[in-house]
This record gives C-alpha cells, sequence and structure tokens, in this order.
C-alpha cells in the first residue's frame, strides 16, 4: 500500500481539483460549489458571461482570495490555508486580467520580482527571452512605456519566471490585436508542450476551444457546463453560457 | 564689503549642513509613506526615543554616542519592524484614516511616557571630542564638525537607500509592492515581513537622526513633534516618493531658516513654514519632481 504512493502520481492523479468550493467577494458570494479538475499537462478552458466568477476562481486558486468552504488540492497537497508566496513556491502562477505588471520597474526587474518565491531555478532569464524574443530588446525600459501585446508578454514571462507547473491566465487576448493573440496562443502551445499544464480564461469561444482539452462554463458563480472539449458543440457551450435550458428538456 | 559677502556665503552653508539634518529624519517618512503610504505622525517621536535611547547606552557604558551607535541602529530597526507587525500593518486594513489615528495615538503615547520616564528636562548626548571640533574654510567662515558629519550622514543614509532600492532584490520588492500590493501577493512577495523590514529601516535612519539632534542641541520629551513638522516639509518641497528631492527639500529649509535669520532670527523658522505653503500652493508635487513624476505618483496614490 506505501509503494503504491509515489507510482499512483502519474498521469491519473489531476494535478488540481477543486472540489465544492465557495469564495466571497465581500459580502457577495461569488463562487457556489465549484468543482473542476485538470491533469498534469493537460489545458483547461474556464468560459463564462462577465461576473460568472472566472477572475475570482483563479484569484482563489492562486490564493489572493479567500476559500470559504470546499478544497483546492495541487499535485495531491491541500491548499486551503496555504499563502499566496507558498502557492508559487509549490508551482501554481497566476497571469492576472488586465496584465498588473510593475509599471515603474523596467521588465527585467519585473520578471526578477515574479522570482522571488520560484518553484525552481528552471527558468532563468535567458530561457524566458528565449520564448519572448520581443521583450529581450525592452529589457532596459519601464514597463509602463510598452505595448498592450509587449505588456501581456511580459506578465505572462513573470509568471514564468516563478517556474510554475500550473500557469492560470486569465483574459490573456484582452484589447490585443488578432495577430498577436496569434503569437501569445502558440507560445501557450509551446509551454505546453514543455509540460506546464494551462487553465484559461478567454472571452473568444473558438480560441479557447482550440487550445484546451477540457471546458468548464460558469455561470452566476456556478458549474453550468464541464466536459471534452472533444464532446461539446459550440452551440451548447453557448447555451451554457447564457444559462438557456438545453433543447429537449421539458 | 567682503565682509558682508562672506556673512551671506556662510548663512548659506550653515544652512546647507542643517538641511542635511533636516534630510536624514525626514528621508524615512519618505520612505515609510512611499512604500506603505502611512504618514507616520510619530516619527519624530521615534527619533526622540532614539536620542534618549543613545543617552541610556552612552551614559551607562560612559562614552560619546557615537560608540554605541552600532547597538542603538538595529535596536531601532527591531523596534520598527515590530511597530509594524503588530501595530501599524494591522492598522493599514481599516481604511487610510486609521493609520493616521494609530500613529498620532502612538505619537501622544510615546511623549506622555518619555516625561514620565525621563522628566521634560532637556537633555544633550555626550558627543565627545567632535562635538566642539571646527574647521575654517576662509578668514571668516568656520564649520562645526558635527554639522558636517550630520550631512554626510544623510548623504551617505540617502545613497545607500537609494542604492537598496534601485539595485538589490529587496529594492526591486520594495517598489514594487510600492507599486501594486495587490499583484506582489499574487507574484508571490511576502508582503508583512516586507514592510515591517522598511519600517525597520525608517526607525533605524529616524534614531540616527535623533542622536544628530541630540549631540547638536538639546531633547526633551515632547521635541518629536517640531521635529516631525521640519520633515514633513522637507519631504513635500522634495516631493513625496523622491530620496533626492528629499535631501534637496531639507537643505531648501535650511538655507531658508539660515538666511532669513542672518536678517532676524525671529521670522527664521516662520520663513520656512511660508516656504511650505508656497510650494504646497504652486508645485503641490513638489519642488524636484518632473512632471512624469508627478502624474506617476498621484496614479499610484
Amino acid at each position: 500500500m506505501t509503494g503504491a504512493n509515489p507510482a499512483s502520481e502519474g498521469s491519473g492523479v489531476p494535478l488540481l481539483e477543486v472540489t465544492g468550493l465557495n469564495a466571497f467577494y465581500g459580502d457577495f458570494q461569488a463562487l457556489f460549489d465549484i468543482s473542476a479538475s485538470v491533469p498534469r499537462g493537460g489545458a483547461l478552458a474556464l468560459v463564462g458571461a462577465n461576473g460568472a466568477g472566472k477572475t475570482t476562481l483563479l484569484r482563489t486558486i492562486a490564493g489572493v482570495n479567500r476559500a470559504a468552504s470546499g478544497s483546492i488540492r495541487f499535485s495531491g497537497t491541500d491548499l486551503r490555508t496555504a499563502p499566496p508566496h507558498r502557492r508559487v513556491s509549490l508551482g501554481i502562477s497566476l497571469v492576472p486580467e488586465g496584465r498588473k505588471l510593475f509599471g515603474s520597474l523596467t521588465v527585467e526587474e519585473n520578471i526578477l520580482v515574479g522570482a522571488a518565491a520560484a518553484a525552481s531555478d528552471s527558468w532563468p532569464l535567458e530561457r524566458i527571452y528565449g520564448v519572448f524574443p520581443m521583450i529581450a530588446s525592452r529589457r532596459r525600459q519601464r514597463a509602463a512605456v510598452l505595448s498592450g501585446g509587449e505588456q501581456q508578454a511580459v506578465a505572462i514571462a513573470r509568471a514564468l519566471a516563478a517556474a510554475p507547473s500550473l500557469l492560470l491566465l486569465d483574459e490573456i487576448s484582452l484589447g490585443l490585436a488578432p495577430v498577436v493573440v496569434e503569437s501569445l496562443y502558440e507560445t501557450l502551445a509551446e509551454l505546453r508542450s514543455g509540460g506546464t499544464t494551462l487553465v484559461i480564461v478567454e472571452q473568444d469561444l473558438q480560441r479557447a476551444m482550440a487550445a484546451c482539452d477540457d471546458l468548464v462554463c460558469l455561470l452566476e458563480g456556478r458549474v453550468a457546463l464541464a466536459a471534452p472539449v472533444s464532446s461539446v458543440s459550440r452551440e451548447q457551450v453557448v447555451a451554457a453560457y447564457f444559462g438557456q435550458v438545453p433543447s429537449g428538456a421539458p | 564689503m567682503t565682509g558682508f559677502v562672506t556673512t551671506w556665503i556662510n548663512a548659506v552653508i550653515q544652512g546647507m549642513l542643517l538641511g542635511g539634518q533636516y534630510a536624514l529624519i525626514a528621508c524615512g517618512l519618505s520612505l515609510t509613506f512611499g512604500v506603505m503610504r502611512i504618514v507616520n505622525l510619530a516619527h519624530g517621536d521615534l527619533a526622540v526615543c532614539g536620542a534618549y535611547l543613545g543617552l541610556v547606552l552612552s551614559t551607562a557604558l560612559g562614552v560619546p554616542v557615537w560608540v554605541v551607535l552600532p547597538l542603538l541602529l538595529p535596536g531601532a530597526f527591531v523596534v520598527g519592524a515590530v511597530l509594524q507587525m503588530l501595530l501599524l500593518g494591522p492598522s493599514l486594513r481599516h481604511g487610510v484614516l486609521a493609520p493616521v489615528l494609530v500613529t498620532f495615538g502612538l505619537s501622544v503615547m510615546i511623549e506622555n511616557l518619555l516625561q514620565v520616564a525621563a522628566t521634560s528636562d532637556p537633555r544633550g548626548l555626550n558627543g565627545g571630542s567632535l562635538a566642539v571640533a571646527s574647521f575654517r574654510i576662509t578668514g571668516k567662515i568656520t564649520v562645526s564638525w558635527l554639522f558636517v558629519c550630520a550631512f554626510a550622514a544623510a548623504v551617505v543614509v540617502l545613497s545607500g537607500l537609494q542604492i537598496l532600492l534601485s539595485r538589490t532584490s529587496w529594492g526591486r520588492k520594495v517598489r514594487a509592492t510600492a507599486d501594486d500590493p495587490d499583484t506582489a501577493r499574487l507574484v508571490g512577495i511576502r508582503v508583512l515581513p516586507l514592510f515591517a523590514t522598511v519600517a525597520g529601516v525608517a526607525v533605524g535612519t529616524a534614531a540616527l537622526a535623533g542622536v544628530f539632534i541630540g549631540t547638536i542641541g538639546t531633547f526633551d520629551p515632547f521635541a518629536g513633534s517640531g521635529t516631525l513638522i521640519f520633515a514633513f516639509e522637507a519631504v513635500v518641497i522634495g516631493g513625496i516618493g523622491s530620496l533626492w528631492g528629499t535631501l534637496a527639500g531639507g537643505m531648501a529649509l535650511g538655507i531658508t531658516q539660515s538666511v532669513v535669520g542672518q536678517v532676524n532670527q525671529a521670522y527664521a523658522v516662520l520663513a520656512v513654514h511660508l516656504l511650505f505653503l508656497a510650494v504646497l500652493a504652486i508645485r503641490p508635487a513638489g519642488l524636484f519632481t518632473s512632471h512624469q513624476e508627478a502624474r506617476e505618483a498621484g496614479a499610484l496614490g
């Protein structure tokens, strides 16, 4: 029985497992009984209308929002009481909505700050600049003066500096030109093939479904639909998105 | 004629050196506000506490106060860190007014406790032979070594802080947290211990300033409030959050005080406050901040 433990740490155990999660935003309950899981090396698309609770869910997983009840297990460890810096050093990094760079710091300083609680040193600066060559040439510039696409790349680079095994991405394509979004998603595909597990919040349903294996649709803080991408149609997701009763129900 | 010119040059030089003392006391205030958004109304009282601690230690050991600095400064650092962890940090969670009230209460408490413990007799610190040494620049201008040391200490402390903030990993984290505490937490910075070290550094510099104040002049339990006003004015004139601005602000105060004092001593301090009001009215972001920095400071706040 004891011998089976390390062996079972393979593909069978999900990297991230959220069970019965309730969370509040002030007095307002933002998440109701959320359950979801992502296998190691997998990619989960988290979709839903504005205010459905996607950002709150990501922030609760990252530990900056408190979970009122329920459990978050990462690689088999219960994260319930872990503060954010502990979760970062376990391998969870969040790329926040709106990028949230440290504007008075240079590009490189932003990335170095991201390494403050790094899980390992497997993402040194050279490797990060290899993934994002466009920001390497701007490393000495202050983050505030970059273009939107460059800022988004720096935000992802800052998260990568913590050497995450789970990367949470919140609305990375917001306000960016399609060609820039295209290249960001190509980078995400590379990261994934390198073994990084992804949870992606994305407004563009088509893009989210193309990039991920599994999909969870939130509606007013509850899971409206959870299924492998291959088994649902775009119409079904749209119906869940707007809370419409599936056709065929009484 | 030369005598006349020399008098004014002397006033400017003495004022600049005096400004160093103001900058030394002000830089901790600037750091605390710039990083943690706390206006520490007890900063001057903490400086006076540093002077009293210096008095106790140097009297007990029978040595000039400079000798006990290696004991005093780490002690002040610990006091600052503990105050931040137990009192100021928790107060930050209750809006912007709470820390102001907490530090005001702390100021009143420190002043009264000092009065009970040490009476309100004015005291002075034993500065050893340095306290009375001076040197002559030209025939008529003589400068006190103590003033020069206070000015040098201010320059060393300010440059040291500047280097720590711009070159070290600690400084990067401090600046990132000042930019956006919420995101700092998100990327894994432990904000509470980081703030404790910042408060420790601020109180350490206050204690050092207190030692100079107590060696150059005298102090009593209520000296902190007056000190705070000058420090606060130096920070505002220099531009909030700019350390070199704080030095320049302190020197502007010192020169004003000294030059006006040359005309009429009664108006010297009044002139300083008028300068402060004029700067607030004309350039509220401070004399030594660029428009760019001012905008960012506004965006940060």
